[in-house]
């Protein structure tokens, strides 16, 4: 099976949000940069298990600049065969999802696999729009994938529950919790990385629809109004009358 | 402009979040002098429809021949609504379903897609919606520059406002397409208890709680609150609590108005998924929490002590309210 995985960069999750440039840019100083841990921990390591039962190959592809190459080195460590990104300074996740259409459009994946969110932008639409560009079946929220003579079959998150399901491939995925656990790359995985190919091509080109304009920080807490415990029921009272949340 | 709303429906009616998106569209459309609608699919009562025009819609398409919940139908469904209803704005609500299908029908209408907006576009200058970003520590103003916009809403947002009208719902039934999933089996969660994302009040504990045995308290805290439950994630990892409780940055995202944290110690993660919470109430032994800092009240003391005494004061509050 020919599975591609796409992998994004996202600031570590203890990273302090800072903007700069009149709050138009994300001040990425001091920040550690991390694979997003949901194409990371589900997407990837589900990939390279079934790779490891079906046999395959396992290609992770990133949109982005030169300042990628580490955490795409990381998805190598990890056990991912080649890598591929794609040159382009991207906006928004139409021209993400565009560019990776693009590359999946010459290549015969089986499997389209990413996390289900970035942990920065938090939008939860590329999926679904290499699904829309390519016309591929979209399963999102997944949370558990088999496949069998190319059908997946795939639980997904739904509201209160889950539904089991079954897709022909190829097939786009979004991969939650419950796919796989996280790998930690061993040293025979890192020094391997250094020699696997990491391919860069050209940008299609495509443009963004959405800018964002601005940032802003939540407005400060004030500070917490403790309770005495001897006198808890004090608090009931307080979101009734003063919160009026219950 | 005209609006479509994409109203999803649980076990035939419809959802919860979905009047909130119904309330967002029809406001919008309302204050530029255009027209809103709403498209649903599935088996729902007719009371459900009709419940629609009390937020302000009296045009709903209902498309009865999907059951499944298919994005690429979906989104083909969409699209040939969008088109009769020459729709300029499409909202989602930002739950699961919106996420499948929302994106997909981005793609298809060559539309820019705002997901998880928590407020009303800015239309002075162009088309700006609110959205929460990096987990919740920040906030983005995003502009949608394309004609047809999409936007999907993230639930408990702007509320849901009832207004007076009667809907006229029509049967809409375009070709959608051969499917592209087959829905094979229904898993639901269990229990009677109300579903974690579209709870206004939520009762959480951590690892202070020390075994799975010790949470009848908060499950019984809960129930007296007609809370939803949730936990933090290592309570999860070792299979104390189910992972669909698991709230945070790297389990879902919350927004409720009254977030009761107990035991938790409110390390960043944590926090990334509920300090969207209007109101934020904290239990823990340890003054020095970082819990504390996000909260609007606390009680430093052991929950073994304060819980039950919640319960107990719970339980007045409401017959004192008869
Ligand atoms: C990449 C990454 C992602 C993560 N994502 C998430 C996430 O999505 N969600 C999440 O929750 N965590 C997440 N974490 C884990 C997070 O960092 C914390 O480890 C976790 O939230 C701690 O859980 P806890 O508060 O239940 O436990 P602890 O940190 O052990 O805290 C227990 C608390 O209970 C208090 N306590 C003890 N006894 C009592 C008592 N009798 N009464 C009252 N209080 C008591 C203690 O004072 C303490 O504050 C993530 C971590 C990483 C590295």
């Amino acid at each position: 099976m020919n599975i591609l995985v796409c992998i994004s960069k996202a600031p570590d999750t203890t990273s302090k949000i800072v903007f700069s440039n009149g709050n138009t840019t994300f001040n990425e100083d001091g920040v550690q940069f991390i694979v997003n841990p949901y194409d990371e921990w589900y997407a990837l390591v589900r990939a390279l298990e079934l790779k490891e039962s079906g046999g395959g190959k396992v290609t992770i592809l990133s949109v982005g600049g030169a300042d990628y190459e580490p955490i795409m080195r990381k998805a190598l460590a990890i056990g991912a065969d080649e890598a591929i990104r794609v040159d382009s300074d991207t906006r928004d996740s139409f021209q993400i999802a565009s560019e990776i259409a693009a590359v999946a459009k010459s290549n015969a994946y089986d499997l389209i696999l990413l996390g289900k969110e970035t942990i920065d932008y938090n939008g939860a639409n590329v999926g679904g729009m290499i699904a829309g560009l390519m016309d591929y079946p979209y399963v999102s929220n997944a949370s558990k994938l088999e496949v069998n003579s190319n059908v997946g079959q795939i639980e997904r998150e739904k509201q209160g529950g889950t539904e089991v399901l079954e897709a022909k491939l190829p097939c786009v995925i979004s991969c939650a919790k419950g796919m796989a656990e996280q790998r930690i790359p061993n040293m025979r995985g890192i020094m391997a990385a250094r020699s696997k190919p990491l391919n860069v091509v050209a940008s299609c080109g495509a443009g963004a629809m959405t800018e964002v304009v601005s940032f802003t920080l939540p407005d400060a807490k004030g500070s917490v109004k403790l309770i005495d415990p001897e006198n808890a029921a004090e608090l009931i009272n307080l979101l009734h009358t003063e919160a009026k949340v219950i | 402009m005209n609006v479509l709303v994409f109203a999803d429906s649980h076990d035939g009616m419809i959802a919860k979040s979905a009047f909130e998106a119904v309330t967002y569209g029809s406001k919008i459309a309302k204050d530029s002098g255009g027209s809103a609608a709403v498209l649903t699919y599935g088996t729902i009562s007719s009371d459900s429809l009709n419940e629609l025009a009390s937020y302000g819609i009296t045009n709903v398409l209902h498309c009865s021949q999907l059951t499944d919940m298919d994005p690429q139908q979906l989104a083909r469904l969409l699209a040939a609504a969008s088109g009769d209803q020459q729709s300029e704005l499409i909202v989602f609500s930002h739950d699961y379903t919106g996420k499948s299908v929302a994106p997909i029908s981005a793609a298809r209408l060559n539309a820019g897609i705002v997901s998880g907006a928590i407020d009303y576009p800015e239309t002075s200058a162009g088309f700006t919606v609110k959205k929460a970003v990096f987990s919740g520590k920040a906030f983005a103003q995003v502009k949608i520059n394309s004609d047809v916009k999409v936007v999907s809403l993230l639930p408990n947002s702007v509320g849901k406002t009832k207004t007076e009208g009667t809907a006229n719902v029509t049967e809409f039934n375009p070709d959608c397409g051969a499917p592209s999933v087959v829905v094979k089996e229904q898993k639901s969660k269990g229990g009677e208890g109300i579903s974690l994302t579209e709870a206004d009040l939520v009762v959480s504990a951590g690892r202070g709680l020390k075994g799975p045995e010790n949470w009848g308290m908060i499950e019984e805290l809960a129930t007296e609150l007609g809370a939803a439950t949730a936990c933090s994630r290592p309570v999860a990892d070792i299979g104390w609590r189910p992972h669909h409780e698991h709230v945070g940055q790297t389990g879902i995202a919350i927004r409720p108005n009254l977030y009761i944290a107990v035991g938790i110690s409110g390390a960043i993660q944590h926090l990334a998924g509920v300090n969207g919470s209007k109101v934020i109430v904290v239990v823990n032994t340890d003054p020095e929490a970082p819990f504390f800092k996000a909260a609007d009240y606390g009680i430093v003391g052991d929950a073994f002590v304060v819980v039950p005494k919640l319960i107990e004061a719970v339980k007045a509050l409401k017959i004192a309210q008869g």
